[in-house]
């Protein structure tokens, strides 16, 4: 393994973990004023909106439909009620269908 | 007692790894493509699967090959993954407060395993988080990641390419399974959603800023808007309506 190669992977990994690890160090046993703790818990569902949109839509760069027809097919087996795995097979399923009869 | 606690932790770890298991499926394709792109940087099998040892986040990873396929400086390298993986504070904030009470030192063991998949699930789990559930849903990830790294980089080829192309719709599938059933049972839920999703698609298409930055931006936005919302609403009546 070449050295600088090997310190350049130490240094992304420190970068990486310290965003991770510090709110547990600096927050820890601290009761957050009650407008953050608000703010906080709707923050999944905001970052979830956010990693989908617009990212999903251009999986496939010269295709844009078929961005769109995965998001249809996963918010369709989702709706229907369907667990995690089920929804994320399923999708796939109908992309690769998608791409056999194109 | 310690039998008891110790079979819970047990059950805890089972059920992470379950949840985990979607994680370790959608890696797969981008793990595999990740090695690949590895190995035509010129980065040897064992400096690829270090990365994805020590670094665990797939777009800086994605990000580190083409700027050192660029030339970039070493130094500007380590600065970009740091933008790029900014955002897991506020991950890391959120889970902190979901998160049960115990040592510090296992959080901080649990809290290297914080990506936007792993966030997203724990995030989403009903009740509180125990550190057995993280290291569960971790391991199954983690070991998804770095096993696939290897493989790709080993087998020097993707999927074939349709199954590739399809595969590559997982995650994001995955983050709608998670999303849509919190989705039906509050229209709080649908607000923050699609706002996140709007102030995202806006600062990407008109590209304000880089993509660590637009999903963290994305994100408070619509979390404080949506809060101010909540509390304007309460605040005439002067009673507070507890969900």
């Amino acid at each position: 393994m070449k050295s600088e190669i090997i310190w350049m992977i130490i240094g992304m990994g420190l970068v990486t973990y310290i965003p991770r690890m510090l709110p547990f160090v600096l927050f820890k046993g601290k009761e957050l004023p009650p407008f953050i703790q608000g703010v906080l818990k709707n923050v999944p569902y905001a970052t979830l909106g956010a990693l989908i949109f617009p990212a999903i839509i251009f999986i496939q760069e010269d295709d844009i439909w078929y961005g769109v027809l995965g998001a249809a097919a996963a918010f369709i087996v989702a709706f229907l009620g369907a667990n995690v795995i089920a929804v994320v097979l399923g999708s796939i399923v109908v992309l690769a269908l998608y791409s056999y009869l194109s | 007692m310690a039998d008891l606690a110790l079979e819970r932790e047990s059950s805890e770890f089972r059920k992470g790894v379950q949840a985990g298991v979607s994680i370790g499926v959608g890696y797969f394709p981008i793990a595999l493509t990740f090695g690949l792109l590895a190995k035509t940087s010129g980065l040897s099998i064992y400096e690829t699967v270090f990365m994805s040892l020590v670094v665990f986040a797939g777009a800086s990873q994605y990000i580190s090959l083409s700027l050192i396929a660029y030339g970039t400086s070493v130094y500007e390298i380590i600065l970009t993954t740091f933008i790029v993986n900014i955002r897991h504070f506020l991950m890391s904030t959120t889970l902190n407060e979901k998160s049960e009470e115990d040592h510090l030192l296992n959080k901080l063991f649990y809290s290297f395993g914080i990506t936007d998949e792993t966030f997203s699930v724990a995030a989403t789990k009903e009740g509180t988080i125990s550190t057995g559930f993280m290291l569960g849903l971790n391991s199954v990830a983690y070991s998804s990641w770095v096993a696939f790294s290897g493989v790709g980089h080993l087998i020097g080829a993707s999927l074939p390419q349709t199954l590739q192309e399809s595969m590559s719709v997982a995650l994001y599938a995955m983050f709608i399974g998670l999303l849509v059933p919190s989705m039906k049972k509050s229209v709080k839920v649908i607000f923050l959603a699609v706002l996140g999703a709007m102030f995202n698609i806006i600062f990407t298409i008109a590209e304000i800023m880089a993509q660590g930055w637009a999903i963290v931006t994305a994100t408070l936005l619509a979390a404080i808007i949506i809060e101010l919302v909540e509390v304007f609403k309460r605040s005439p009546r002067g009673g507070r309506n507890e969900e």
